[in-house]
């Protein structure tokens, strides 16, 4: 499951970021923001419309971007 | 003893800026780059034991591995390898010490630099009061380079830092390529002098619940925009009347001083009614940028930008445009100035091109004017009074155009890879009177010494094309129409003849290019009328170009100023920040191009039924 797809006010836990064709800059500043293994996300809210951007805090930080944008995080599986 | 060269480098929103305030009070220099929009912005000071030290504030980075230009920048100072730019004797790297999961990663990827450094940890007034205790020694210890404590809010809250730039440099580490991954040892870093409360950020979440709400948060971004519109429009309305009287009173004071002659006209017609459209504008600006400063130092502009994204994104832009475009409603020039927030080229340049289509404040007394003398004080439909509507219509007009103008510029640019977002909304802070006070004094610096020197410039030269040559002895029109703007304007009608505009209005674009609101004083001219402002230039000119248009050149006129870049100012500051004459001549032509389409309809369909 990726992170769009998390229900918002939900936590999970990172299992990689995947990336988008070779070099994507994208995927390496994702990482660098603490996007890694084993982090803990919580998706905070939706923008107003269209239910886009997502607000993802990791760690104490908290992260406006776009579905195409989250959807390079992978999570692991939860716990039903 | 030479100066010390110190930089300060960190994460954006470690609180970078305010450490450099504190530092350098007033004593600040702010340019640009060699050759990019990226601000440089350099400070002295002396420290308690007499160094002095010169400080660069970089542009604030996530990572070395840069994603923007401002990235590039901070990369290339800091491995030493930006050509003009010293390398700095000592990185003085600032983290938040509230956030030093995401922080610290950084301070680690610097260190493989091998560079003298010295760790701040600031807001560590803010992290002691949410409970997070940082062993401070242990941290120290296992980065082996100097930790100080910052408070850069507070008066002599870099009292630590002070003092070790008055010690020796500390010793370089060792440069390495790769040390492993950063991530794990920020993990163990933390693990080892960091303690966290249970819970942190109680106050974001509260906040943001409301501020981001699906409908509360949108009613509270339409209560802000209200009262920002309110603040520019009314609140700055005596301070701008009282500033336009002083000058006036102190331009003819200057000009009864000089002998009757060219050079009294030029002083009393070109530079001070050049100076004095620059400076009555300025109360508005400097309103709106407290309110914009104040936005951006408590963390909600980002938030703002978060809202907004979806639609302005629908439109060809991003959330970030968002802040641009509404400065542009008091002036373009300020609002294309704060397009450098914008990290995509792509979307920056378009929130550029569109930017001059919002109704600009200068653009009000042609609207006033032509409202007032074409369209009766009706009311319609019971509630809405026609003018007002007309006046609306206006404003809709410049928005729906820049939104589709920016759809289609996305359009002609599309397959050129992914725009991205990814944003960080900063903790919620209580803004820094001291760094409100020197944002302001830098912002409105900036926009003086852009504005006065082209508008002074211009000035001068529109007044030698409206007065030279003088008329002939004997003659009976205004001078104007004598002269090489007159001429200009003669020669232009035909050209202009499809729009509805006789050669009077004409003349009065040709003056009209230094700012739109010149257009009235140039038209109260041609007509021969002497008013001493604006506001009489109005009153007069109603009852005579009521008789003398009709209503479809004056819709025409209204609407060609909904488009025409009649503000060499923008074009000039256009130039300027995207640092390429080809963007400035592509807006200057798309937007004259439609301006004239516009009016082309406007008046052909005006005058098919008869108006």
């Amino acid at each position: 499951m990726t992170l769009p797809e998390l229900a918002t006010g939900r936590h999970a836990v990172v299992a990689a970021v995947h990336e988008q064709g070779p070099g994507d800059a994208v995927a390496r500043r994702l990482r660098d923001l603490g996007f890694v293994a084993g982090e803990t996300v919580r998706l905070v809210t939706r923008g107003p419309l269209g239910g886009e951007p997502l607000l993802v805090q990791v760690g104490a930080t908290r992260f406006a971007m776009r579905r195409a944008e989250a959807a390079r995080i992978r999570l692991q599986p939860q716990d039903a | 003893m030479s100066a010390l060269n110190i930089a300060l480098v960190g994460n954006p929103n470690c609180g970078k800026t305010a450490l450099f305030n504190r530092l350098t009070g007033s004593r600040q220099k702010v340019a640009n780059y060699a050759g990019v929009t990226v601000e440089r912005k350099e400070g002295l000071f002396r420290t308690p034991g007499g160094r002095s030290v010169r400080v660069l504030d970089l542009p604030g980075a996530y990572s070395l591995e840069a994603a923007s230009p401002d990235e590039a920048i901070t990369r290339d100072v800091c491995r030493g390898t930006l050509p003009g730019e010293a390398v700095p004797d000592l990185l003085v790297c600032v983290a938040d010490a509230t956030n030093l999961r995401l922080h610290l990663r950084f301070v680690l990827e610097l260190r493989r630099l091998g560079r003298p450094m010295v760790l701040a940890l600031n807001l560590m007034d803010v992290a002691r009061r949410r409970g997070i205790r940082i062993d401070v020694d242990r941290l120290q210890a296992r980065l082996g380079l100097p930790v100080v404590e910052t408070v850069a809010v507070k008066r002599d809250g870099a009292a630590a830092l002070l003092a070790r730039l008055d010690d020796a440099l500390p010793a370089a580490a060792e440069a390495v390529a790769d040390d492993g991954d950063l991530h794990a040892q920020v993990a163990a870093l933390m693990a080892e002098c960091v303690a966290l409360p249970a819970s942190s950020g109680g106050l974001d979440d509260r906040l943001d619940r409301w501020l981001l709400h699906p409908v509360w948060g949108l009613v509270i971004l339409a209560a802000v925009m209200f009262l920002m519109f309110q603040a520019v429009f009314s609140w700055a309305a005596p301070l701008q009347d009282a500033l336009a009287g002083w000058i006036s009173v102190l331009g003819e004071a200057v000009a009864g001083a000089l002998p009757d002659g060219p050079l009294r006209s030029l002083v009393a017609d070109g530079l001070f009614a050049g100076l004095g459209t620059v400076m009555e504008f300025l109360p508005q600006i400097l309103l709106l940028f407290v309110f914009i400063l104040t936005l951006e130092e408590s963390g909600y502009l980002p938030r703002a930008a978060f809202l907004l994204d979806r639609p302005m994104r629908a439109a060809g832009l991003t959330g970030r445009s968002f802040i641009p475009l509404l400065s542009s409603f008091a002036c373009a020039i300020p609002g294309i100035m704060a397009t450098r927030s914008i990290q995509d080229p792509r979307d920056r340049l378009a929130t550029i091109l569109v930017a001059p289509l919002m109704t600009c404040s200068a653009r009000l007394p042609v609207y006033t004017l032509l409202i007032s003398a074409f369209i009766p004080r009706e009311t319609v439909a019971g509630v809405f009074n026609l003018q007002g509507l007309v006046m609306f219509a206006l404003y809709f007009a410049g928005v729906a155009s820049a939104l589709a103008a920016a759809w289609v510029i996305q359009r002609l640019r599309r397959g050129e890879g992914e725009h991205v977002l990814l944003l960080e909304l900063p903790s919620y802070r209580l803004p820094n009177l001291l760094d409100l006070g020197i944002g302001l004094w830098e912002r409105a610096r900036v926009f003086l010494r852009r504005v006065t020197g082209i508008i002074l410039s211009l000035t001068v030269l529109l007044w030698f094309l409206s007065s030279y040559p003088a008329p002939p002895e004997g003659a009976v029109g205004p001078a104007i129409d004598y002269s090489l703007a007159g001429r200009i304007g003669r020669w232009m009608e035909p050209l202009f003849a499809p729009i509805g505009f006789n050669w009077q209005i004409c003349i009065a674009l040709i003056p009209g290019l230094a700012a739109r609101e010149v257009a009235v004083a140039a038209l109260a001219t041609v007509y021969a009328l002497s008013t001493a402002n604006d506001a009489e230039a109005i009153s007069a000119l109603s009852p005579l170009i009521a008789a003398d248009w009709s209503l479809a050149t004056a819709l025409s006129l209204l609407v060609w100023y909904v488009y025409a870049p009649q503000c060499l100012s923008t074009i000039a500051v256009i130039k300027r920040e995207t640092n390429s004459w080809k963007q400035a001549g592509i807006a200057t032509v798309y937007l004259f191009a439609l301006a004239y389409l516009a009016s082309l309809v406007t008046f052909q369909l005006a005058r098919a039924l008869g108006a």
